[in-house]
């Protein structure tokens, strides 16, 4: 019998509210050697979003996992006092007002979900619209000419006026709701075995329609958008969704040759993926360290890392002006210089329980589409971690990626709420107990006799 | 679809796994690669976080070196050195990548960095406040280090100049000239730094280097008061009043030439150690030499602390007197020429050594290390180096330097009221370039409270008086200034 541990989830909340506001409290001191005069309203402003969050959560979903909305709140609080310190640090771009701003957007975005999806089978029906959506939302900035979607290179933007959004992380939502219905409807045509080669199963040529597509659109995105991020992370998604609903390996092989074959090609045509290689390999060579568009900022960011050590210099004794960016894609950089492995230690964990928390939902839920879903959300957020966590270590060629809750940008602070409420809202279905049958009356017929 | 589910469950703990691995292998394995990497800037900036020990004398009541807050973020703390040039060799200078003299000897200290500090500077980690180091008194005498700088630079020439405590071995003076303002080569900037300090080194005066440590050279007929303790040394019945051959010329054995007094001078065919070494006459203590042999008389230079590398704590060059090239190269050792190599800091602790009835004390600079609230966390001790000569050998060799004061070639050292004991040099360098000066002196000898010696490099004309022109006055006024007269 599933409890609902609300007691447990406010406290754990009020405790992730304090964490980060010890935080906020130590790069003042770090840098100023004072408590930063805004922390009464800063603490007030985290925790009444948070409260209010809880409390739409507690009516609107009761029965929802408790941990996901205190893990959520730590993380994204982290990130906030990072752009914080970053910002008094002097690095043009980095505003903490703004990622405030957009959290609260965020908590709204996560609210509003809640209410208005009271059942998320619901996106089920909205299958080939969330698809058509998608793949509109991905194109957008492909079509923009430059001067309105390029920024360094990535031309993943809607930019107007002084306002831009990131429309493909949206597209990342609906696009796994897609995948998701999609699945369930042909899951039993694309399981379907073919020709057996050594001791796989390999799918029937015919039923490759749907892999090929995708693969199509990826390279696509990579091609005209110059995106190696967002394509992996997509197309990565799709796989890993596939298999759950076929339990077929060799979709997985195929979809891992068809890739890389295809990144490679492009690496042939397109030189930024093939810089991008060079400088996964050979980031510490003086002449790619130098060269324009080479391993400066990746180098930077190591030796963030490296200098934090095991315990880190503390929160606003280190130098994270150095890496440019550090408040976006190089925010895991920039948190190791300060809190060291110790910190990234521990927001890897978090990140790692969000995710077990979310394919834990996927594996007590009831119906293929809740399963699919929950698994594909959960997929889809490990998989960016780990493609920009590793990209800036150096575990993996680096591509640009948003860091879930902690890099600055709105976009992708309110797509990843919307990601957590829809895991919230699944867990809710998935824990809420089914409805009790009704013995009393036999009972009673008994005591009557 | 929960059996594959389980499987990309197990898969995204993996990647995490993967993530995780890789961050400990930056975080541990190769986190001190990348700190020091020279492209990683945080060390350069790390060496102006730090509010550094300061650098003082006259037990700590002069500065010597000070940290200043600027107020910058990036470079907080700016190291300034008030008292400039006649301190430079000794105190050195904090640069941006690298440090000179006790800065860098001491550094562990200075910045807090040491294991004695270790607690200190957890506090200040825990706090948020900025690191302190802990501060070093040097056991100079500021008066007698202006003095001897004031006087040697006043010379045009190059030299060093060496006080040392006979008793301790503490050292009041060290002075190289030329010397350099250490201020520049403390700014926060690379580029001005490395521009200043490559003048520096370009400069063919070479004052980058610290002649009272860093080099050797001929001693000269200061050296001749090594050769008369081995001689003394070899049989206890001899006294200063002994009497030695003193020829005018003494052949060299295995050649065709003779060594002569310099400029032909007579010495009278005998004379007595006393009178010998007032005048500095060459042969006798040649002669001396040659019968004593090569063996003896290194064992008498090392027992003064010859061929043993000091760290005082800044690193001495060692002394040597060459190496054994026969009996004719032996008589010219006896008297300071030939391979005979000695730093002025040798020579000043062979005068310390005679002055101290014999006992050679192991220099030293560092007086004491105040942690940063101001207590005393360590002190030098002073040390013993070895016994040179016995107490006897000590008081005879004492009256023959004293001849040298009253009546030889080291007048210009006298003080009034007290008894000075010293001896002249002047070392052959090449032909054709003038020669060395040198003087080597202590006082009072009836209590001991300083010895000096004192090199001109290239200061006199081949004349051994000129030893006595030169460098005595200043040997003079640095005895004077210690004295507090």
């Amino acid at each position: 019998m599933t409890a609902k541990r609300r007691g447990a989830q406010l406290g754990m909340l009020a405790f992730a509210v304090l964490i980060v506001m010890g935080a906020y409290a130590s790069v003042g001191l770090g840098i100023n050697g004072k408590v930063p005069s805004g922390m009464l309203g800063y603490g007030l402003g985290l925790g009444g979003l948070m409260l209010a969050a809880y409390l739409v959560l507690a009516k609107w979903a009761p029965w929802a996992d408790p941990l996901l909305l205190p893990l959520v709140t730590l993380v994204n609080g982290i990130g906030l006092v990072m752009i914080y310190r970053i910002e008094l640090a002097g690095q043009a771009g980095a505003s903490a007002t703004n990622q405030l701003m957009w959290t609260a957007l965020g908590v709204v975005m996560f609210s509003a979900t809640l209410i208005v999806l009271k059942d998320h089978r619901a996106l089920q029906r909205l299958t080939y619209t969330a698809g058509f959506v998608g793949v509109v939302l991905m194109a957008i900035p492909a079509l923009l000419p430059g001067s309105l979607s390029e920024v360094q290179g990535a031309k993943i933007w809607i930019r107007i006026g002084g306002f831009s959004i990131q429309p493909g992380e949206f597209a990342k939502l609906a696009l796994v709701v897609f995948f998701a219905g999609y699945l369930v409807a042909k899951r039993d045509v694309l399981a379907l075995a073919g020709r057996r080669l050594l001791f796989i199963d390999l799918p029937r040529a015919r039923d490759l329609g749907p892999v090929l597509i995708t693969w199509g659109f990826a390279i696509a995105t990579l091609v005209l958008e110059k995106d190696l991020g967002t394509s992996l992370l997509l197309f990565g998604a799709f796989i890993a969704m596939l298999y759950i609903a076929t339990q077929r390996t060799s979709w997985v092989l195929i979809g891992i040759l068809l890739f890389v074959g295809g990144a490679f090609l492009a690496g042939q045509v397109f030189s930024h993926v093939e810089a991008r290689f060079n400088v996964w390999l050979h980031a510490e060579d003086p002449a790619l360290y130098d060269a324009g568009g080479g391993s400066y900022q990746l180098m930077q960011g190591m030796f963030a890392m490296g200098s934090g050590g095991i315990l880190g210099t503390g929160l606003g004794q280190g130098y994270p002006k150095l890496i440019p960016l550090s408040f976006s894609d190089f925010i895991f950089s920039a948190t190791g210089e300060e809190l060291g492995l110790t910190g990234l230690m521990a927001i890897l964990m978090i990140y790692a329980l969000i995710v077990q928390r979310g394919l834990r939902t996927s594996l007590a839920a009831r119906d293929p589409f809740t399963k699919l879903l929950a698994g594909g959300l959960s997929f889809i957020l490990a998989w960016q971690v780990f493609i920009i966590v590793g990209g800036v270590t150096r575990l993996i060629p680096l591509t640009g990626l948003v860091t879930p809750f902690m890099s600055a940008g709105g976009s992708a602070l309110l797509a990843n709420w919307m990601l957590i409420a829809l895991l919230v809202r699944m867990s809710d279905a998935a824990r809420r107990p089914p409805p009790q049958a009704i013995q009393d009356e036999g009972m009673t017929q008994v005591m009557q006799r | 679809m929960n059996s594959p589910l389980k499987r990309v469950s197990v898969a995204c703990l993996l990647m995490f796994g993967l993530l995780m691995a890789n961050v400990t292998y930056i975080g541990t394995v190769k986190a001190d690669g990348l700190r020091t990497d020279s492209r990683n800037v945080r060390g350069f900036y790390a060496r102006y976080a730090v509010d550094r020990g300061w650098i003082t004398a006259d037990n700590g009541k002069t500065t010597l070196a000070k940290t200043v807050d600027s107020g910058d973020k990036t470079f907080r703390f700016e190291r300034e050195y008030p008292l400039g040039k006649p301190f430079t060799h000794v105190v050195g200078w904090f640069a941006p990548e690298s440090a000179s003299g006790i800065e860098a000897a001491m550094n562990r200290y200075l910045d807090g960095s040491h294991p004695e500090l270790v607690v200190r500077r957890a506090i200040d980690m825990v706090s948020g406040k900025p690191a302190k180091g802990a501060s070093v008194d040097l056991t100079l005498n500021s008066k007698a280090q202006e003095i001897a700088y004031k006087d040697l630079a006043g010379t045009g020439k190059r030299g060093a100049v060496v006080a040392l405590e006979p008793k301790t071995g503490k050292v009041l003076a060290m002075v190289s000239v030329p010397s350099y303002d250490p201020n520049p080569l403390a700014k926060a900037n690379k580029d001005t730094v490395n521009k200043a300090y490559n003048k520096l080194n370009k400069d063919d005066n070479k004052p980058l280097l610290n002649r009272a440590i860093d080099l050797t050279f001929a001693p000269g007929s200061t050296f001749k008061t090594v050769t008369s303790a081995a001689y003394l040394s070899d049989d206890t019945s001899r006294d200063e009043n002994t009497q030695v051959d003193a020829p005018d010329s003494l052949p060299l054995p295995g050649t065709s030439i003779s060594l002569p007094n310099y400029h032909g001078e007579s010495c009278g065919g005998r004379a007595t150690l006393v009178e010998a070494l007032t005048i500095s006459c060459n042969t006798p203590f040649a002669k001396m030499g040659m019968e004593l042999g090569y063996d003896k008389l290194k064992e008498q230079a090392e027992k003064f602390g010859v061929g043993q590398p000091l760290e005082i704590p800044l690193n001495v060059a060692a002394s040597n007197i060459g190496a054994d090239e026969g009996k004719a190269a032996l008589a010219k050792t006896a008297i300071g020429q030939q391979s005979n190599q000695m730093t002025p800091l040798q020579m000043a602790m062979v005068a310390a050594g005679i002055a101290n009835q014999g006992t050679v004390m192991k220099p030293y600079l560092v007086n004491k290390i105040m942690g940063p609230d101001g207590a005393e966390i360590d002190g030098t001790d002073p040390e013993e180096l070895d016994e040179a000569v016995t107490p006897e050998v000590a008081g005879e060799l004492t009256k023959m330097m004293i001849g040298v004061i009253e009546n030889g070639t080291g007048g210009a050292a006298k003080l009034p009221g007290i008894t000075v004991a010293g001896k002249t040099g002047t070392a052959e360098t090449l032909p054709g370039k003038p020669s060395h000066a040198w003087f080597i002196s202590f006082a009072p000898v009836e209590d001991p409270k300083v010895a000096v010696a004192v090199f001109v490099e290239s200061g006199s004309a081949g004349n051994d008086a000129t030893g006595g022109a030169v460098a005595a006055p200043i040997a003079h006024d640095v005895m004077q200034a210690v004295l507090g007269r």
